[in-house]
């Protein structure tokens, strides 16, 4: 079988059945994916953004053959993740964020040798590549100590090394930085930028948008289950590049009176605070020739101001612009 | 890259059992809990064995009764070792790392229930120590030459047993309360510690379709005469059926499982 694809999915949807209560109980079905479709190249670094809950882990599970789609179909090289587990799985790398995952009461060696003998690594490979990827995620000299007595960030790095044993063709890499300090989450980006150079083909999700930014060829936001924007980092942020993004300091706590003062102030269409130390900065979206200043600052009225600055958008502000717009269009459908 | 992993061959097949057993026999090896447990009850059981049978006034069969005792606690060991570790995946998060592997997930659950099954004849070799030490059972079987061999045919059938087990707890999440209400009737029914003759006669076909009762029958036989051969060899059959049957079931559990979203808490 032959595609240039690596992933493709078609209005994949996924919906889980809950229980609640007790003595009387209710049945719910929550639609967390509802239509996705993505098609992703061979060697290509794909972001998938969105709020929590969106759907971003369900559909990765999907994905790699751990959940079964309610609706539509997927194919991982080629391979049915619903009729062809097995050939999906040998091609697939799956690391995921958090502390669990791992055989807490056994050494990082022996939850590697377990899993390479699992993924089949051939046996006279197994101990040098085992060692090969602790050296190369940081984990050399640690490796022979219980993971229970390791920190967030090592087991997050022996996630990693773990889910690289078998060479994945494809890898998927849900929120793999989180709790890891910055010079490891560096050092974790440029691990990802390599695996891409040599071919292997990556779907990221994370939070962090410099992450996203900095790595990812093609991003898709997705919120309530479904794809809301799609495409290059650049492109993504062309869709706020119509507007100005104007940030003041401010020296007072600033109010929901005031932002929605701004808000009303004519060509301004977003307005949002956030709390850096001791100064409140509110970042404004304000089409070109209709905001000046001037009226930015009527409107925060009585405020001591400082620094005003504009700058270019950031990934940041198309994902919060799409996303937004995803809550509005939801609340009014 | 993959030739040796989707080779089916037999040196994967025990390369892969030695390994998986090694991993979880370590693993469970380290619990505290799993510890004290192994400790203890081997020594309440025991206890129970000596004392019915002291006051039941068969002085005679004191080693029979710690074996039977014994058994009761392999019995447990596969029923709660093997729920208890799919469980305990679950909770850890393993499960899914261990389904998402390309290993067909029968293979990568038969270690796990035969490391419990190893800590089950653990606990039967500790009971009749226990008992030999402390309560001075003579430790004098009909065929010496045949109790080991008859023991570790006990704990391979329950083995294979346990993996049917492990298929049902693969797809309920709160599999416990299964194996509480499978403990007790099954080491009854299989004669372990009183002989099945004063069951209801209705009872029988379960002592027979359980490998527990046969494999029971043939360690009660080395240890107080009788035949050991055939009942070995019925426990192992009927074992291998069972697992014949876990085959065919997980592929159905793991796509259930699959569908259910039940390989996760979260
Ligand atoms: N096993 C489950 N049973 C019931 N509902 C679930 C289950 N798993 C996820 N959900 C629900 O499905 C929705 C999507 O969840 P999902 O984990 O895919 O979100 P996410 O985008 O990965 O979020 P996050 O950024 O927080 O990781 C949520 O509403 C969640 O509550
Ligand atoms: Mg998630």
């Amino acid at each position: 079988m032959t595609t240039d694809l690596a992933i493709e999915a078609v209005d994949l949807a996924r919906s889980y059945r809950t229980r609640t209560g007790w003595l009387k109980p209710q049945r719910k079905t929550i639609d967390a994916v509802r239509g996705v479709s993505l098609a992703v190249g061979r060697g290509e670094l794909f972001g998938l953004l969105g709020p929590n809950g969106a759907g971003k882990t369900t559909t990765i599970k999907m994905l790699n053959t751990l959940l079964l789609p309610t609706a539509g179909s997927a194919r991982i090289l080629g391979y049915d993740v619903a009729r062809q587990p097995l050939e999906v799985r040998r091609r697939i790398g799956y690391v995921f964020g958090g502390d669990r995952g791992l055989y807490e009461r056994l050494s990082a060696l022996d939850n590697l040798r377990y899993f390479a003998e699992l993924y089949g690594v051939e046996p006279r490979e197994q101990l040098p590549r085992i060692h090969q990827l602790l050296e190369q995620v940081g984990l050399t000299g640690r490796e022979k100590e219980r993971v229970e007595g390791y920190s967030r960030g090592m087991r997050q790095k022996l996630h990693i090394a773990r889910g690289l044993l078998h060479r994945p063709d494809v890898l998927f890499l849900d929120e793999p930085s989180i709790g890891v300090d910055p010079a490891a989450a560096r050092e974790l980006r440029r691990m990802v930028a390599d695996l891409v150079e040599g071919g292997t083909t990556v779907l990221l999700t994370t939070h962090y948008m410099a992450e996203a930014d900095e790595l990812c060829d093609r991003i898709a936001v997705i919120a309530s289950g479904t794809v809301r924007a799609e495409g290059t980092p650049d492109e993504l942020k062309d869709r706020v590049r119509k507007l100005d993004v104007l940030e003041i300091e401010v020296h007072d706590a600033i109010g929901e009176e005031h932002l929605r003062l701004l808000r009303e102030t004519g060509g301004i269409e977003r307005a949002t605070v956030e709390t850096k130390g001791t100064i409140d900065v509110v970042t404004v979206h304000a089409r070109p020739s209709h905001a000046s200043h001037a009226s930015v600052l009527a409107a925060l009225g009585d405020l001591r101001t400082g620094k005003v600055t504009t700058r270019e958008p950031t990934l940041e502000d198309a994902y919060l612009s799409i996303v937004s717009d995803a809550a509005t269009a939801g609340s009014e459908g | 890259m993959t030739a040796y992993g989707t080779s089916r061959g037999p040196y994967r097949f025990w390369r892969l059992m030695a390994v998986g057993l090694r991993t979880h026999v370590l693993h469970l090896s380290r619990s505290g809990v799993e510890l004290v447990m192994a400790v203890f009850s081997p020594l309440v059981y025991a206890t129970l064995a000596v004392y019915l049978f002291r006051a039941g006034d068969h002085p005679d069969r004191l080693l029979q009764a710690a074996v039977g005792a014994g058994l009761m606690g392999v019995w447990s060991a596969v029923l709660f070792g093997a729920g208890g570790a799919i469980q305990e995946q679950r909770w850890m998060g393993t499960l899914e790392t261990l389904v998402s592997a390309p290993t067909r997930f029968s293979l990568v659950l038969m270690p796990i229930t035969f490391a419990t099954s190893l800590v089950g004849l653990y606990s039967l070799v500790a009971t009749v120590v226990w008992g030999v030490v402390v309560f001075d059972v003579p430790f004098a079987p009909a065929s010496p030459w045949l109790l080991a061999p008859a023991m570790l045919v006990c704990v391979v059938a329950l083995g294979m047993m346990g993996i049917l087990m492990a298929a049902t707890f693969v797809l309920l999440r709160n599999a416990n309360a299964l194996a509480n209400a499978l403990d007790y009737p099954v080491w009854m029914f299989s004669g372990v510690l009183v002989s099945t003759a004063s069951l209801p006669q209705w009872t029988r076909p379960i002592t027979w379709v359980l490998p527990t009762s046969w494999a029971a029958r043939a360690v009660q036989a080395a240890t107080g005469g009788g035949e050991v051969l055939r009942p070995s060899l019925v426990a192992l059959g009927l074992g291998a059926g069972y697992v014949g049957l876990a085959l065919i079931a997980l592929v159905w559990v793991e796509r259930r499982a699959r569908s259910a979203g039940t390989l996760t808490l979260t």
